[in-house]
């Protein structure tokens, strides 16, 4: 754990439906409670965060959720009007160019731009001296990412940008922030998983992509939602076989349950060690919680499972 | 309810809903189900999970057609979705000239970003779709819409392509030439010249080509957007809804489906992905008898499960029948149980279809 919560930067990603954001709110709150000044970014404008603390949406805002713990909601016009207000002095030429209709419309159809200045505020987030002299700085900035398929190309965004404009502004701050996460010192990546096929399938290719494309290595893979292995080998033989005399529809559903249970563990954990035997890294877990929904005291309880593993 | 019903006298079923809800499954077992009962169907997919590209019998991501073994009087054919190359056929197509086809192919930043324009992913496989119902090769063609951050965008990337294309304006403003200054009037030089400030010359320059040549084929762009967009609205058009019984995916569920109502769009219906409810049943459990059974630690240990499954069960019971409310009832949800192994072979597959083109769906109500 101490590695992880070290970092300036985290990015957690995983496919789509795997529990990102749980385990980003997980990590945020495990830095919290390490005395870290911890902010949890999200990018796809859904507020879950929030709704995690049963808050109104956090916004374009570093909102405190609880002592130490800030979320905030990362909106790529808003960014990038931030971005332009501190390039452009003075500000009456800022304001000719923002409110230029044609420069809206150049800002919107520039492929990447809404990426590149999205990862510029994150980045931003991430420095100690920050863009607005009276913010106070971040010790941890976690980022509930892009899922994996869009993932890498949103890692990739600043390099993009630096090779492509080769020289210039854009090419220098593109950079900087380029250099920033590929420092294994200031920025890790999570990835997350679910014991299943489809899941640990991408968690291989996201870490070869991400080894090959950008040189970088997965800092933690969490495999989540795993059951617990209720019942042994033996004790599923016992099962099954009084599954085979007739009993009552209760009994019998209980019986089907259990070994549906058995089966559905036993099928996850192959898995589990499928993606372990492909991964530079043995993956932590996270159990799968029997609550109809997860809530704070769900999150606190994973956030310190994950203290614990990681 | 059976999705059987839904496709017919349909040409186009449009798989929509969250990342990791099984939509390329569910995709897959509906083509496979709609050519086992005599049709000639495509599915159209975009990155599946390689076993499930596998199982299908496509080989290494291509924009060709590959037939499936199937048993059955009909065909199933299916293709992986290659953005860019499909991106690229399209300038092809609409570009007026060999120069201006080279212009754009050989542009840094279309060569770096192409795949960064906002929903392109997404309008790409629109347009192959829409290809493909022009050939009228087809009896059905299945599309497994791409893992966008937002099922939404999917409806957007028609007009935000032909927006971002429609840039004759944006070539002008980028070419401060006499043109582009009569045109603005006063402010914009200067205003350029900021923006050359920010940008960089050089990113300026590639930008400026990248927008006059997109410039050119504008009109062609539009065009062909407008009427790829047209047939998302088509009668003979129809969306499901792809979800898992969990709360975030049933929201977006909901949301989606509002979405389509407010545009008008066809919807067909709704199928719940890894129902709990459908593993167990609900029933007394005598404790008892399993302590008879089993033992008593090993009995209580079943009735344990058996209580945390009902839980489970019962939540998903309750936010399906939310949806069905939503739904008003009308279309109840296709209700897919919680399958022991993951699918991904035809086997996986054939076992959705009985709970996909089943007579009847389970009411929903609980």
């Amino acid at each position: 754990m101490a590695s992880i919560l070290d970092k300036r930067l985290v990015f957690v990603t995983g496919k789509g439906g795997v529990g990102k954001t749980t385990v980003a709110a997980a990590l945020g709150m495990a830095g919290a409670r390490a005395g870290k000044r911890t902010i949890v970014c999200e990018v796809a404008q859904q507020e879950r965060m929030s709704g995690v603390f049963r808050r109104e949406g956090v916004g374009y805002s570093e909102t405190q959720l609880e002592t130490d713990l800030y979320a905030m909601s990362i909106d790529p016009q808003e960014s990038m009007d931030e971005y332009l207000r501190s390039q452009i002095k003075p500000s009456a030429l800022y304001a000719l160019l923002f409110d230029n209709r044609f420069f809206q419309y150049f800002a919107a159809a520039t492929p990447g731009m809404r990426e590149l200045v999205t990862i510029g505020k994150i980045w931003e987030l991430a420095q100690f001296e920050r863009r607005n002299p009276s913010a106070s700085p971040y010790d941890l900035v976690i980022v509930d990412a892009p899922s994996t398929g869009h993932g890498l190309a949103f890692l990739q965004t600043p390099r993009t940008f630096r090779d492509t404009a080769r020289v210039g502004p854009i090419s220098r701050q593109a950079g900087k922030i380029d250099a920033f996460i590929c420092d294994p010192q200031s920025t890790g990546v999570v990835a997350v998983a679910l014991p299943e096929e489809m899941p640990v399938n991408e968690t291989v290719d996201f870490e070869r992509e991400l080894r090959d494309e950008m040189g970088m290595d997965l800092d933690a893979v969490v495999v989540n939602a795993l059951l617990p292995e209720r019942f042994d080998p033996e004790e599923a033989e016992r099962i099954e076989q009084a599954a085979a005399s007739n009993g009552s529809p209760g009994g019998e559903a209980a019986l089907r349950a259990a070994l549906f249970e058995h089966r559905r563990a036993r099928t996850q954990r192959a898995e589990l060690e499928r993606l372990s035997a492909e991964l530079r890294r043995k993956p932590v877990t996270l159990p799968f919680l029997f609550e109809p929904e997860l809530d704070l005291r769900s999150f606190e309880s994973l956030s310190a499972d994950l203290e614990a593993v990681l | 309810m059976s999705v059987a019903h839904l496709v017919e006298r349909k040409e186009i079923l449009i798989c929509a809903g969250a990342g990791g809800v099984g939509k390329t499954t569910t995709a897959a077992a509906v083509a496979l189900g709609m050519a086992q009962r005599g049709l000639k169907v495509a599915v159209l997919t975009i990155d599946p999970a390689r076993r499930l590209a596998d199982s299908l019998g496509l080989p290494e991501l291509g924009n060709e057609e590959h037939q499936v073994e199937i048993e059955g009087s009909g065909e199933l054919w299916a293709l992986m979705l290659d953005p860019k190359r499909t991106f690229d056929d399209l300038i092809e197509r609409h570009a007026p000239d060999d120069r201006t086809r080279d212009a754009v192919l050989s542009n840094r930043i279309y060569q770096e970003l192409s795949n960064a324009v906002a929903g392109s992913q997404e309008y790409m496989a629109m347009e192959k779709l829409y290809e493909l119902h022009q050939e009228e090769r087809y009896d059905l063609l299945v599309l497994d819409t791409p893992p966008s951050r937002n099922a939404l965008d999917f409806l957007d990337a028609p007009e935000r392509l032909s927006r971002f294309v429609d840039s004759r304006s944006l070539q002008l403003f980028l070419r401060p030439g006499r043109l582009g200054l009569k045109v603005f009037g006063r402010g914009t030089g200067m205003l350029f010249s900021v923006l050359q400030q920010v940008t960089g010359v050089d990113l300026l320059q590639d930008l400026s080509e990248f927008f006059a040549s997109f410039g050119d084929m504008a009109e062609g762009f539009r065009e062909r957007a407008a009427r790829t967009g047209e047939l998302l609205a088509d009668r003979r058009t129809t969306f499901l809804l792809v979800t898992s019984p969990r709360r975030h995916a049933i929201d977006e569920a909901i949301f989606f489906h509002r979405r389509l109502r407010e545009r008008e769009l066809p919807f067909g219906g709704v199928v719940v992905n890894r129902m709990s409810s459908l593993a167990v049943e609900s029933e007394e459990v005598d404790v008892a008898e399993l302590v008879t059974l089993l033992g008593a630690q090993l009995g209580r240990k079943v009735a344990g499960n058996l209580e945390d499954y009902e839980a489970m069960a019962a939540r998903d019971r309750e936010n399906v029948a939310q949806l069905a409310r939503e739904l008003d009832h009308s279309t109840p949800p296709i209700l897919v149980p919680y399958l022991e192994d993951d699918v991904h072979d035809l086997r996986g597959l054939a076992q959705m279809d009985d709970y996909l083109f089943a007579a009847e769906a389970v009411p929903a109500s609980g």
